[in-house]
Formats: structure tokens, sequence, C-alpha cells
């Protein structure tokens, strides 16, 4: 019979592995769901997981999308670490997004045709403050009346949606469009635009942004006494208040932090890879990024690799639907195992697996808190 | 033990004891829960075990209920050998038990709570069964009714009928009178006496005096896991059974006379309202913290020991009432900012309080040393200055771990708190309340963390110690308190009071809070 034993300490050999045991499990789990799809398993893998990094033939285009759809992901995913870490379950980043992208965008396309290197800054500046905005009602409505912020920032997200294409539909409508609900191109005027910095590489200034936010992070994290308050937090909040940690503070700032850095991530994306508003500018970045935070053990460094391998597969996803006709669906179902195979595997770390029935009396005593305690 | 033996001689006659226990032992990581008891229960008799928190009176009828496995000894049950592995075992023998928590089911009725404890459940008849059982017994009860509608006493009726469904030839009560009204009390007197007289035995767990005199006819009491006496409690007086149940000998008090004019903390007026479930609230608390003095608040675990230790250090919000650090208030003061006044705190429990379990010992050690050691200037973490005042703690306070960077959690109880206390101490407290200091502790780690403290004391600094341990406040303390039901008497000096004086303001407290 198999067990599982609690282990005295965590597994930090356990901690590394899980996410790589995570993807072995999927690229299996995948290549049997493509099987019974009728397609051969081991050519979608290599579509999905191969192509877009080493064929030939594709590789000037998948490249730079890698780091394209890698920044946003990773953006939002630092963000979420914070409040991951202190157990504040912000389930709404896709929402803040939106917000960024609408309130930089607005700001951007009120300033149209001004010219100005200051613009593009002062779009940045808007989005974070969107994004900030809409990430303080989940953050006050928790500390005011102890409402859930999974529920609430999740509820916002569709509010955003629908805030979103007002927008397109009303004020935001480009006067040029023939009146389809989208906004102008911020490619239409260079000071708004997010260009690419480096002609044939995708990077844009996201990816710097996202570059530094990674180091930074990293910094408060292992060094502040801000990211020490968070984890503490996050193992019981009676410590956290034993410890002089001011928990409503720390609330409200780690939702502030994921809030700010996806509305930047948000119209970073607008104003650059996207080039304008419309509704079907949402692609789920938002929600694409808890798994992000989650498989890259919630680390600065483990969400740079989780959000480059996420963003592999929204690329190879999009090559299997063309090359072999697999349903769109598909590749969120592989992101939606990567996290539950993480999960699974995440028991590892605090219990080994053993074989056998329990030998000695240790069940006894959890028998006693089992039973009634007196 | 006399007791016992006899009983032992006994056995060959038709009608020997119901339960004769051998030698039981039983330990958990630390402590020696049971240690080599030996007892036994009269055919038809009430019989009484007494005994402090902690004296082994919950692991005993754990072992008698199949539970727990005791490590050593044996048990007969009616002439035959019994080891019941689980409880079900032991109820197919015949014994029962009223647990001191209610096992029942909210959302379910009578029958149905019943039903799903009986080993032969049937649904059909079961209204019947149920008020035939307590009609026969005058237990009013309605097997339709939801247990979420009942009182506490109706609910322990539910559990008292459920274990006469099956007939027991021993019935264990654990506290059976803890939630029950003076009423609900006189009406489960009356039923313990018929059982008793019909042929069940009962085994009564308390540490109410004055019932238990009215109620037993036989007692054993524990003390420290041993059987230090048994007695017909209608023979003795409370205070007789009070000295038993504390102990007799004498301590080290009164060995120090070190009262100093400086009075380092002042609590005056100190109320606070705890809406937690099972909070207790504060009541006009005042009491005086001398320099180089060591002040022990006595009193049973629940009569708001967590509540002082939080108001103290500032997790709680008080309602009322003033905290004078040195002359200054300091109620309204956030937690981090008492301790740069030097007001430290321990909390009673070790992990998920006073230490982040899954942690290292370096990070622990930041914890609370964050603002006095300046272990993070300018809020950037020094980790080289905290893994250096770890090693200090851990070398300090003899500490057995594999390093700093080990987790809490994986530190033995004692080694734990021997980290934690001396965590405090070297910080050079002022004031240091401390919760517990002992509890779930082995006892050289125990003999050191009470040497620690009373060096701290001696080294100037004012010592709040709460604990349920009288040996243990009588052997460090230079006065004591009780707090009892959120309200602390004054203060009687240790050289001057006797265990019986404060055991049995212990014993009364704990009625007055039921």
């Amino acid at each position: 019979m198999l067990r599982l034993e609690p282990r005295a300490q965590p597994s930090t050999l356990m901690q590394a592995t899980a996410p790589l045991l995570a993807i072995v499990a999927t690229i299996i789990g995948g290549g049997i769901l493509f099987l019974i799809l009728g397609k051969n398993p081991f050519e979608s893998i290599r579509i999905i997981f191969w192509d877009p990094l080493f064929n030939e033939a594709l590789v000037s285009y998948t490249r730079p999308q890698l780091l394209v759809k890698a920044a946003p992901l990773v953006m939002i995913a630092l963000g979420l670490s914070f409040g991951f870490r202190a157990g504040i379950w912000n389930i709404g980043a896709e929402g803040q997004f939106v917000m960024g992208a609408l309130a930089g965008s607005a700001v951007g396309l009120a300033l149209h045709p001004m010219q100005g290197i200051w613009i593009l800054p002062l779009m940045l500046v808007s989005g974070i403050a969107g994004g900030f905005v809409w990430a303080m009602i989940p953050a006050l409505l928790r500390v005011y009346f102890r409402t859930n912020e999974i529920l609430v920032s999740l509820m916002l997200v569709y509010v955003s949606y629908k805030i979103l294409t007002a927008m397109v539909t009303g004020p935001l409508r480009s006067p040029i469009g023939y009146n389809f609900p989208e906004s102008r191109s911020f490619h239409d005027n260079p000071s708004m635009h997010n260009s690419e910095l480096i002609a044939g590489t995708g990077i844009h200034w996201g990816i710097v942004i996202t570059g530094l936010l990674v180091i930074l992070c990293y910094y408060v994290m292992r060094r502040h006494l801000f990211g020490y308050h968070v984890n503490l937090m996050g193992q019981s909040n009676k410590v956290a208040r034993f410890a002089g940690v001011r928990i409503n503070l720390v609330i409200v700032v780690c939702l502030g932090i994921t809030g700010a850095l996806a509305g930047l991530a948000g119209i970073l994306e607008a104003s650059g890879p996207a080039g304008k508003l419309s509704p079907h500018f949402p692609v789920g970045y938002g929600f694409t990024a808890i798994i992000v935070a989650f498989l890259g053990r919630l680390h600065p460094i483990g969400i740079v690799l989780a959000g480059l391998l996420m963003a592999l597969t929204y690329i190879g996803g999009e090559l299997a639907q063309f090359m072999l006709d697999a349903p769109a669906a598909a590749i969120q179902v592989f992101q939606g195992m990567l996290l539950f195979f993480l999960v699974a595997a995440d028991v590892l770390v605090n219990y080994r697996v053993r074989i056998g029935t329990p030998g000695r009396p240790t069940s006894g005593a959890r028998e006693v808190t089992a039973g009634s305690s007196s | 033990m006399s007791k016992a033996d006899t009983h032992r001689t006994d056995a060959g006659r038709q009608f020997g004891p119901l339960l004769c226990l051998q030698e039981l032992s039983k330990a958990y990581p630390g402590v020696q829960a049971c240690d080599q008891i030996s007892m036994s229960i009269d055919h038809s008799a009430i019989h009484a075990l007494l005994g402090e928190n902690g004296a082994g009176k919950s692991t005993l009828v754990k072992m008698i209920y199949g539970l727990v496995r005791p490590d050593s000894g044996s048990m007969s049950f009616n002439g035959s050998a019994f080891a019941p592995a689980q409880p079900r075992t032991a109820r197919a023998a015949g014994v029962a038990m009223v647990f001191q928590h209610f096992s029942l089911f909210e959302a379910l009725t009578v029958s149905e709570n019943i039903l799903l404890s009986l080993d032969d459940a049937q649904m059909a008849g079961i209204a019947e069964r149920i008020r035939g059982v307590a009609e026969s017994y005058h237990l009013l009860l309605e097997p339709g009714r939801m247990v979420g509608d009942l009182s506490a006493g109706e609910r322990q009726r539910v559990e008292i009928v459920r274990c006469l469904m099956q007939n027991p030839k021993l019935l264990i009560m654990d506290e059976p009178t803890s939630v029950l009204t003076p009423q609900e009390v006189d009406s489960l007197f009356g039923t313990l006496r018929r059982l008793a007289g019909e042929g069940t035995s009962i085994l009564y767990i308390s540490h109410k005096l004055e019932e238990i005199r009215e109620l037993c006819a036989d007692a054993t009491i524990l003390r420290q896991g041993k059987v230090v006496d048994s007695c017909d409690p209608r023979e003795c007086s409370a205070e007789q059974l009070a000295e038993m149940m504390v102990g007799t000998s004498i301590g080290r008090a009164g060995s120090k006379q070190k009262m100093r004019d400086r009075i380092l903390l002042r609590v005056a007026g100190l109320s606070l309202e705890n809406s937690a479930p099972f909070g207790v609230n504060l009541s006009d608390i005042n009491f005086d913290l001398h320099a180089g003095e060591i002040l022990g608040i006595a009193g049973i675990a629940g009569n708001g020991q967590d509540e002082l230790q939080g108001a103290l250090s500032g997790e709680l919000p008080v309602s009322s009432g003033q905290c004078q650090l040195h002359g200054e208030d300091v109620i309204t003061h956030s937690s981090s900012r008492r301790r740069k006044l030097g007001l430290l705190t321990a909390p009673e429990q070790r992990l998920g309080h006073a230490a982040s379990p899954d942690m290292s010992l370096t990070e622990n050690t930041l914890l609370s040393g964050t603002l006095r050691m300046k272990l993070a200037p300018r809020g950037i973490v020094d980790w080289k200055h905290t893994r250096r005042f770890a090693t200090d703690i851990i070398e300090g306070f003899d500490v057995r771990t594999s390093g700093t960077q080990a987790a809490a959690r994986s530190l033995s109880g004692g080694n734990l708190q021997k980290f934690l206390i001396g965590r405090e101490i070297l910080q050079k407290p002022e004031v240091l309340v401390v919760n517990q200091p002992t509890w779930g502790v082995d006892a050289n780690a125990a003999a050191a963390v009470r040497r620690a403290l009373i060096q701290l004391a001696d080294a100037g600094s004012g010592i709040l110690v709460i604990s349920q341990d009288l040996d243990e406040l009588l052997e460090i303390s230079d006065r004591i308190a009780v707090l009892s039901a959120g309200r602390l008497s004054r203060s009687l000096p240790t050289s001057e009071t006797s265990r019986t004086e404060i055991g049995l303001l212990m014993a009364e407290s704990q009625d007055a809070t039921s």
C-alpha cells in the first residue's frame, strides 16, 4: 500500500524538482490527449515544445514571439507572487491588466496627435494607476468589510471586459475605423507606440522593464523586511501579528503591487504588440500568470523560466492549430494540466511516499488528535 | 496505591473489580503522560479520577476506551484480559464514553446522531428504542429534534443515551459538568446514581472538588502522570483533596526576598472584549511588576491567559485600561513599539504564534528581534548579523539542532522553547511576559528555562510568568496571583502562601466559570 509520510522539514530538492515532474507529467498527459484526438502524440509534442525553439523555418518568427508573450506573463506573475506568498488570492489580475491598458490608452489617445518623448512614459504611469485603482477595490473591501478578495477580484474581471467593450464602441472608438469596435492604432503615432527596440528580436520596453523588475523583486523578497513580512503572513496571521506586521497594510500593498504591475503589462501590451484596443484585446494573460507564478515557485527566477515555458505553449499551441488542425482549447487543457500536476507534485515537498503499512505507533498519537481532546 | 493492592487480592472473589489497570504507561515526545498507573474500579461504583490539567487523566481514559495504545502495562475487564485496539472493541466489551466536547452533528436529528454511533445500525424503530431508554432513566429527549437546536444539557443527554443504548458496564464521563447549568448538574447526578444503582460503573473525571465529594465513593488522584493517592472523597475535606491534587512537597519558595521599589510595569483597569469563539473577556486587571521580580499568574487554561498575554504584547486591542512601562502608557502602542521600549513576550503556542514552523531558526530570529537587535537597518535585512544572533541563542541556551538553517518545526518542543525564550532574553527585555513557559517541554529543558528566567530577574528585569503549573510558580515566582474567568486576584507573596490556599482558589475559580 502506498502511504504518505510527513517530512520533518520541507524538502528543498523536491521544491526544485516538482515543477520539472509536473512538466514531464504534462507532456505525457498531453501526448495521451493528442492520441485520443487521433494525432501522432510524438509529432504533436515536437510541434509544441521543440519547433518554436529549433525549427529553422520558424524561429525567425517564434523566438521573438516567445519574449513578447513571456514578458506580460512574467510581469503579472511577479506582482501576483507577493500576494500569493502572503496568502492573499488576487485572481483578478486579468481585470487589472485590462483596466491598466484602458487607462493608459485613454491618456495616449486623448493627447493624439501630439508628439513628445514624454507621452509613452505618461501612458505607462497611467496604466500603472489604472491597474492599481482596480486592485484597490478588492483590497479596501477586504480590509474594511472583510469581503473575500478571490470573489471580488474575479468578478471585477468581467466588469472590466464590459467597460472595455463600452469604451471601444464609445469614447475610444477610432474615428477612422469604419465604425469597427476598436481604438485608433497606436502604431499611427510614434510617440504612443511601444515599438520594437532592436529590429527582429521582439524586444520592446516591456521586456526591458520586466528584466529590471525581476531583479528588484528578487531583492525585495530576499533582503527587504517587507518580503519577510509577506512570507510571515503566508505562514499564519497569528505569527505575523506577533512579529508586529501590520496585516491590513500588507494586504493593501500586495494587491496594489499586483494591480500596478498588471496594469503596466496591460498598457505595454496595448501600445506595443497588440497595437490597439478591441474587445479581443484580453487573451487571458492575467489568468495564465497565476499558473506562471505557481509553476515558478513564487520565486522571481522561477517565474522567468515558467513564463518562458508558458509562452512556449502559447506559440506551440498556435502551431499545432494550423499544422495539426488541433482544437484551440487543447492548449488551455495543456496549461490546466500543468497547474494540476504541479499541485499534485507539491505534496512531495512536505511528504514522502512510503510503501507498506504503518509500522510503529506514530499512528496512535494521530488518533488522539483525531479523537476528542480534553 | 494501597487501595489498588487490596483490590488485586479481591480479584479471586466472585465480585472482583470491574476494571483493573496494572502499571499502565504512555509517553508522548517530551512528556510521560501516564507513568505506571495501577487502579481498579468496582462494580456499581461511581469512581472519581481527580487531577489538575495535564495530570494524565485524559490519556488514561483514552487508553481504556481504545483511542490510545499504552506503551506498557495491562488491563483486565470483568475478569478477563482487556487491550482494546480501537474504540469499537472497547464498546463491544461494554465501555462507553461521554466526551468533554460533544461529538454530535448539529445538522442531524437526535435519532440520526445516535444511529451513526451504533455498531448495529438499524433505522427502523430507532426512535422507539431511544424513547424507551430515555424514559427509563428519566432523560427528557425528543428523537426527532435537530441537535443544533438543543441546549448543552440536552446535547449531553443525547450523548448519554447514545452510550446507554449499548448497555455499557462502564461509563466514562470526561468533565461532564463543565458546560451544564446547576439544575442540569443535579439532574445528571440523579441519572448517574440511578445507573450505578442498576449495576453500571461510572468513571467520573473532574477537578471540581465539591462535585466529587457529593457524588463519588472512591477517588484516584493523579499528579504528573502518577497515582499519588486514593481516598473516599466523602470522608475528605475539599482542602485535603486540593492538597492531594497539587502535591504537598515544599518548593524553594521564599528563598528569594528581593522586592525592589522600582515599578517597571503597572497595569490598571485593563479590560478586553474577545469576540473570538471560546474567547474570554478580561475585566479590570490590576497589578504592578517591580524590577528584579517574578510575578506568577496561576490559573487553569482558558481563563484569560492568552488574552492577557495578547493585551500586554499589543496583539489584541483592549477596550479600556492602562499599561504603563516606566510610567509611560503603552496601551495604544503597536507591538513593535512596545518591543522597542523593552516589553517583550513569549506566547504559549510555539509553532504558529511564537515561531513560524517552516522558516529556519535564522528567519525566526528576525521575527521578534528585528528592532532591538537592529537586524534590519532601514528595512534591509542583515542576514549575516541575524545568523550570528541565532547562533548566539543556540549556543547560549543549549538548543539541540542541526544548525541555524533548521526549520523551527523540526526541533523538539523543549529545544524550540529554549530557543524562543533565549531569543527574548538575549534582547535584554525590561519586562518579559511568558505564557506557559514549560508547557509540553521535557524536564531538563523546563529546568533550563526556569533557570534562565530567574537569572534574567536577578539581572533586574521584571518577569510575568503565566502558568498552569503551580509547582513551577511556587518555585520561581516572588508573588502569585490567580487569573480566573478573566479576573485577576490580588497577589500573595509566595513565601506567605500555601499550595492549599492557591489550589483551592484555582478549583473555586473553575467552578465560578462554568
